[in-house]
């Protein structure tokens, strides 16, 4: 039996509102019900956090949230970093010390980062592995994106 | 293959009565659905068997961390980052603390919860052998009423439990530990992060002077369900600090335990990693100044 419902959140600060399936999956109301491609799919079962955005001010993995969950929430996307069309400081510092090669862990390496930084201003480098430890690189080896973190934390990634 | 969103109904109860009134209507029929952070993986891989969700994230009545003198009573929607930021399990139950910060990743402590970790009743969960060492009930409520169990008995074999088609767990409750104690806990998994248990050890020891007066062992991925390693618990209770019986007690741990060959490790490896990281356990306790 098809059932679609009305979905009615704020995404990147602007309501939203769309006809979709309960189950559907936030991930998939994002890119393509809402042409936000910045989100990624990476393993598709809460592993690897290329689909990470912020639900309600917290991290998630978007391919777990079925899109009922998501009723009423805030979400913040890789896309609502950027304020009015400048870079935020967190994507300057990935830019400034090479934390993306491929580039495809980075939206959900940026939403984790923001998420870390937003309740823990000054983390050590441990503190900045664990916030990051659900979100996986096949590139970097991770050390740059710690660097580039760690450099936000010091005030120095604003440009 | 994706799941195909036709075939799934999901109804989203405002209150505990709505939930329990549509769990008892159609016994078997709903399947809770809370953090997601199982089911939705199955969901996504197309072999969740359900096809019809309760969803329970409304249910303001399974919210919530009573702290009484005594006791701690924690709503079955208690997330795992909560855990991690509430004192009062910090100061009282740090075990919970570590297997909260040991399940999955922030992502996933951030919507994963408490009761959902144990009705999906993984015997690799994290946090249900802390809730053994720590002497855990669950209460189970239907339309008829509220009950409340020990956590030890509510598992009763692989994914079976002591609960009823139109029951939800809807509340979980540790006694406070007195006088002087001892908390350990220990995950053995590939990484920190993201890692499903190979084994879990977790424990709690009531202290009297250099007298080891009370001990309970909860274990994980060792067993078909989450289990107290009660043959090994009998073995050390009453022993002096300065006379543990290392190798009697990891002797006593092999009867305790019925691990599996899987894809994370053999029952072999097990048999010997729960061992060692039970007399691990056992030197810390015996080096304790009390």
């Amino acid at each position: 039996m098809p059932e679609t419902f009305r979905l009615d959140f704020t995404v990147n600060g602007q309501a939203r509102s769309l006809d979709t399936h309960p189950m559907a999956r936030l991930l998939d109301v994002l890119r393509e019900g809402l042409g936000l491609t910045g989100t990624k799919e990476g393993c598709g079962e809460g592993e690897c956090g290329a689909c990470s955005v912020l639900l309600d001010g917290r991290v998630v993995n978007s391919c777990l949230i079925p899109a009922v969950q998501a009723q009423g929430a805030e979400v913040v996307t890789v896309e609502g970093l950027a304020a009015g069309g400048g870079l935020s400081p967190m994507q300057d510092a990935f830019l400034a010390h090479n934390a993306a090669q491929c580039g495809f862990c980075t939206p959900g390496m940026l939403i984790a980062a923001e998420d870390l930084v937003r309740r823990c201003p000054a983390p050590d480098k441990e503190q900045v592995r664990e916030g990051l430890a659900g979100n996986l690189c096949r590139c970097t080896g991770y050390s740059k994106i710690v660097d580039a973190v760690q450099a936000v934390a010091r005030k120095e990634g604003q440009p | 293959m994706r799941s195909f969103l036709p075939d799934f109904q999901v109804r989203v109860p405002a209150t505990l009565p709505e939930a329990l009134d549509l769990l008892a209507a159609e016994p078997g029929a709903w399947t809770p659905l809370a953090g997601g952070t199982d089911l939705m993986v199955l969901f996504n891989a197309g072999r969740l068997q359900a096809r019809r969700f309760l969803d329970l994230s409304r249910l303001f009545e399974l919210r919530g961390v009573q702290d009484e003198p005594g006791r701690l009573t924690l709503g079955a929607l208690t997330t795992f980052s909560e855990l991690r930021e509430q004192r009062v399990v910090h100061q009282c139950f740090p075990n919970l603390v570590k297997s909260a910060r040991a399940t999955g990743a922030l992502a996933i402590q951030n919507r994963g919860t408490l009761g959902g970790n144990i009705v999906n009743a993984s015997p690799a969960a994290d946090t249900p052998p802390a809730l053994l060492a720590y002497g855990a009930e669950v209460e189970l409520t239907s339309p008829a009423g509220a009950r409340w169990i020990p956590y030890a008995d509510f598992h009763q074999g692989y994914k079976r439990m002591d609960l009823g088609p139109a029951e939800l767990l809807t509340r979980i409750r540790l006694p406070k530990p007195e006088g002087m104690g001892y908390h350990f806990y220990r995950k053995v998994g590939t990484r920190q992060a993201q890692a499903i248990s190979k084994v879990c050890l977790a424990a709690y020891a009531r202290l009297e002077g250099r007298v080891l007066a009370d001990l309970r062992i909860g274990l994980g991925a060792v067993a078909p369900v989450p289990a107290r390693a009660t043959g090994t618990e009998a073995l050390l209770r009453g022993r002096a600090l300065d006379a543990l019986p290392f190798e009697a007690a990891r002797d006593a741990l092999q009867a305790d335990i019925a691990p599996i060959d899987d894809i994370r490790a053999s029952a072999h490896f097990r048999r010997v990693v729960a061992g060692n990281v039970l007399v691990q356990m056992l030197k810390e306790l015996a080096a304790v100044r009390a």
